[in-house]
């Protein structure tokens, strides 16, 4: 602002509230306290005192809230509860498999990319250009389609459609930091290529990839449950959060649970992953950082 | 010469809520300003004299907090209606501020932000409010105005387009006119030309108008009275001519002979004032000024210096060992 | 300028190219056989290997993607042997339906998240600001689909107020047709709204801020006007070229709701085409929409160009 004397006008800026600290309020924790107790579900999901998420009780069928099956039971008799524990596994098998492919494909080539440049960089970012090219969804259907479905399919896709992503977060963060001194002084100091890259690149650059990566767990569980809700995506009878809705979207006028109890599942899940990788973002990139 | 007050400022403190702590931009201000009078406000960056300017015009950031009064035309306007304030604007109060390339709109064209003015306050027409517009920009010694109303302020040279902030403030025929550096964003040959033009429009206006600048050889000659402001407070007060011919406070005495002068030998260093204003997060107890005034002794560091009239009543100056107090006495 | 425009130009070849090789690749990846799928129950050895021979199919892989490609330059991306239809023909039957979609959606997102930005904006900090960008951060959690069962729950099961599914051509009736495409459009605009609101929220905050925002208070302009027209003008650039990518992107969003709310799109063509194994179909409409979805983001990079160094000069 001209007419603000600059000093004072560094001041009035500096009096903005600090958000940052309510990040790390009731609503983080909660987030984390979400987190943990869907991964120790889905763990022991086995030692559980469960019934058998396949198990079906044809009598039984799209049966309310009861004592021998606490959620009810699904369209074909299967307990409810059982499956979204079930359901979880998948969801975080799937989401978190295919993060660490694209984290660590992606995250290995931008960090090459932005620290060897020349044309090596522009090999990496034209053909990071040319996936980012399809919609992601359509490739995964597409791929899915040709390669068949299975678990490891989809997360191998489904983490290949993240590597651009990655490549492009480690690059950045490695285009910053090479220039910094600790760099020259390591190259000055007669340091090796590899050593550089492991010893003083890789964990500065792994906060950003960090954060990045708990927003990608988030995407990919919404994207294989998108691709599950259309049947696409793991093969049944496995339970998934996102078939489970899509079963239950045939009985929403007599058993709207069926649809709703797994998408609540989802939704705090991803809206936790989602929490703590934007206050992630924002406390190791504060320019970054959400509004 | 001096009627009932125009504007008022009685004690009036500005403090911005920080991370460092309170910052006092401006600290029990007082001044007054009579009908048709031009005050001169001077002092470094950074010493509250564009916080003080928007306490008067009641824009200040929405975290800062004013005390005292702003008694404008009779009226306070810290304890004004918002939609009486804005009735206010315009009309009576308006400003300049120092850089015209961002003080308007660069999306909208000149003879909107000159109608919408006109039209706001005057509930001109259209077609009268366009006349008016052209009238305004040929007033402020703009060529071609009819043209320039369709063009854009980036397609105007920075005097032009301060002579349309110019335009702008006198449309509505203000009591008031305030202009915060309106020359420092202009090269120097166009410096004489806008601060002429606002004295011509004052003096036919009869409007009050503040000057708000860094540099004293603005205001003389061009301004009634001066008042000189370091660190938040008004520190020396006078008749322009009586500040010219003796100032007391070592401050004015710095100010002045940092500007270079045309007597002076070539290649002779500026006396430029060492030292740096004080953090205004954490004010000194004594006379803000002492760690860099040459004349700072015992009571500077542990006392504030008061406003005390010299001999004439009219100049007023905050220090404990003024400069040259008994020497002359007529203005 | 003409400069940049051809090396981007020059730059974007390579790419369809690669898309063209990537999309063929995929095709030929299929451990099943074009030729199996075809005949269906009626494979046996012979029929199968004479079907392959005659679709070429025993052919090398290099051969194969250049005559396929040779056909696509002429204009002929194939025939389903579902349908009949030419993949051309079929798409564009779908591509209005996807269109409208894709534009109802993007201007519902606007109505919604336009007034609340600039709402949040002029009170940002205060309860109604956090209460929004709390609830957009939260809608960016909530999946397409999930929103489309919530939708489909309240409004046509719950308050029958709106069909599930279903489509009837704007030309035959089109408050009929503009009522199937309430809920597709809403769902898609409630995962489009939070993108639109944060941007021009963000820029018309740091718009206020400006000098000449200011000065029209000092002015004493009605709030309303300083909001509208002095604040909102110059924070539009950002969503203008945003609404455009937005719009290309929904092409990914648009094929789950095509196909939960039954709308005779691509997206359904699509995913149509995964269900029956027509891969000519699954072949086609990929490189379509890969093709479309590059040069659409052509087309934005070269706005961004021409519309950034006339306002840069006067955006300070």
């Amino acid at each position: 602002m001209a007419t603000l004397d600059l000093a004072l006008e560094e001041e009035v800026v500096a009096a903005l509230p600090a958000r940052r600290k309510r990040r790390l309020g009731p609503v983080f924790w909660a987030a984390i306290a979400w987190m943990v107790f869907i991964f120790v579900a889905a763990i022991f999901a086995d030692v559980l005192p469960l019934p058998s998420p396949t198990d079906m009780d044809m009598l039984n069928r799209r049966a309310p809230f009861s004592a021998l099956h606490w959620l009810g039971t699904d369209g074909l008799g299967r307990d409810e509860l059982a499956r979204l524990v079930y359901g979880a596994r998948i969801s975080l098998i799937v989401g978190l498999g295919a993060p660490v492919i694209g984290v660590t494909i992606g995250g290995a080539l931008g960090m090459l990319a932005g620290y060897f440049r020349g044309r090596f960089e522009t090999l990496v970012v034209g053909s990071m250009d040319v996936l980012l090219a399809f919609p992601p969804l359509i490739l995964a259907l597409a791929v899915t389609a040709y390669l068949g479905q299975s678990i490891l399919n989809l997360t191998c896709i489904l983490g290949m459609l993240g590597i651009p992503a990655f490549m492009r977060v480690a690059r950045a963060a490695t285009l910053t930091l090479a220039r910094r001194e600790f760099v020259i002084a390591a190259q000055a100091l007669g340091a090796s290529h590899a050593r550089i890259l492991l010893r003083e690149l890789l964990p500065n650059v792994m906060l950003p990839l960090l954060a990045f990566f708990l927003l990608g767990v988030a995407v990919i569980i919404v994207a294989e449950g998108a691709l599950s809700f259309l049947g696409l995506g793991v093969p049944p009878p496995i339970a998934s959060w996102g078939s489970m809705i899509g079963e239950g979207r045939e009985s929403l006028d007599v058993a709207p649970q069926l649809a709703f109890l797994p998408a609540i599942a989802m939704f705090l899940t991803v809206l936790s992953f989602n929490l703590v990788g934007d206050t992630l973002r924002a406390l190791t990139d504060p320019r970054q950082g959400a509004l | 010469m001096n009627g009932a007050a125009l504007l008022s400022v009685e004690a009036v403190s500005v403090d911005l809520p920080t991370v460092r702590g309170n910052l006092r931009a401006v600290d029990q201000v007082d001044l007054h300003l009579a009908a048709g009078q031009t005050l001169g406000i001077v002092g470094e960056s950074g010493c509250g004299k564009t916080m003080l300017s928007r306490a008067i015009l009641q824009l200040l950031p929405k975290k800062a907090k004013l005390a005292g009064r702003v008694i404008f035309d009779g009226q306070d306007l810290a304890h004004c209606s918002a939609e009486a304030l804005r009735k206010l604007r315009a009309r009576s109060l308006a400003v300049v501020f120092q850089d015209p390339m961002t003080s308007l709109n660069p999306v909208l064209t000149i003879g909107t932000q000159l109608i919408e003015t006109l039209q706001e306050h005057l509930e001109l027409d259209a077609a009268a409010a366009k006349r008016r517009s052209g009238e305004l920009l040929a007033a402020v010694g703009i060529p071609a105005p009819e043209q320039r109303l369709s063009q854009y302020p980036h397609q105007l040279s920075g005097g032009m387009r301060q002579r349309v902030a110019i335009a702008i403030a006198l449309s509505c025929e203000p009591k008031l006119l305030i202009a915060d550096e309106p020359t420092t964003a202009l090269d120097v040959t166009i410096q004489a030309q806008i601060l002429d033009l606002l004295a011509r429009e004052q003096k036919r206006r009869h409007m009050a108008m503040i000057i708000i600048t860094h540099d004293l050889g603005v205001v003389a000659g061009r301004t009634d009275d001066v008042a000189v402001m370091y660190a938040g407070r008004v520190v020396e007060r006078a008749p322009t001519q009586a500040l010219f011919k003796q100032m007391h406070m070592p401050y004015t005495e710095a100010l002045l002979a940092a500007i270079p002068k045309l007597e002076t030998a070539p290649h002779t260093p500026l006396p430029a004032i060492s030292g740096r204003p004080p953090d205004p997060t954490r004010p000194l107890k004594g006379c803000s000024f002492s760690p860099r005034c040459r004349y700072a002794a015992g009571r500077c560091e542990s006392e504030k210096p008061p406003l005390v009239p010299a001999e004439m009543a009219a100049h007023q100056y905050a220090c404990f060992h003024p400069i040259r107090l008994a020497a002359d006495a007529t203005a | 300028m003409l400069g940049f425009v051809a090396r981007r130009l020059l730059y974007l070849l390579p790419v369809l190219v690669a898309v063209s090789l990537l999309t063929f690749l995929i095709a030929s990846l299929l451990p099943g056989d074009l030729a199996y799928v075809i005949l269906g129950d009626q494979a046996t050895p012979d029929k199968v290997a004479a079907l392959r021979h005659d679709m070429g199919l025993d052919q090398p892989v290099l051969i194969r993607y250049l005559g396929w490609l040779w056909h696509i330059l002429q204009g002929d991306f194939g025939r389903s042997f579902r349908t009949g239809q030419t993949v051309l023909q079929a798409v564009a039957e779908r591509l209005p339906v996807s269109f409208e979609l894709m534009i109802l959606a993007e201007l519902t997102g606007l109505v919604i998240g336009v007034p609340l930005a600039i709402v949040c904006a002029a009170k940002s900090g205060g309860a109604f600001d956090r209460f929004v960008t709390s609830t957009a951060f939260g809608m960016l959690s909530v999946p397409t689909f999930l929103s489309a069962i919530l939708l489909i729950y309240l409004f046509a099961v719950e308050l029958h107020l709106l069909p599930a599914t279903g489509y009837v051509p704007f030309s035959e009736d089109p408050l009929g047709n503009l009522r199937f495409f309430v809920l597709p459009a809403l769902t898609l605009a409630l995962a489009e709204w939070p993108g639109i609101m944060r941007v021009l929220r963000s820029d018309m905050i740091a718009t206020l801020q400006e000098d000449y925002i200011a000065l029209a208070r000092a002015k004493g302009l009605k709030p309303s006007r300083i909001l509208f027209v002095h604040a909102l003008k110059p924070s539009s650039l950002t969503l203008v070229t945003i609404t455009g990518i937005n719009i290309g992107r929904l092409i990914g969003g648009a094929v789950i709701v095509e196909s939960i709310f039954a709308l005779p799109g691509i997206g359904r063509l699509l995913v149509g085409a995964i269900y029956t194994r027509d891969l000519i179909i699954l072949q086609g409409v990929v490189l379509l929409v890969a093709a479309g979805f590059v040069i659409m983001n052509f087309i934005v990079d070269m706005l961004y160009a021409v519309i950034d160094p006339r306002i840069r000069h006067g955006h300070a």
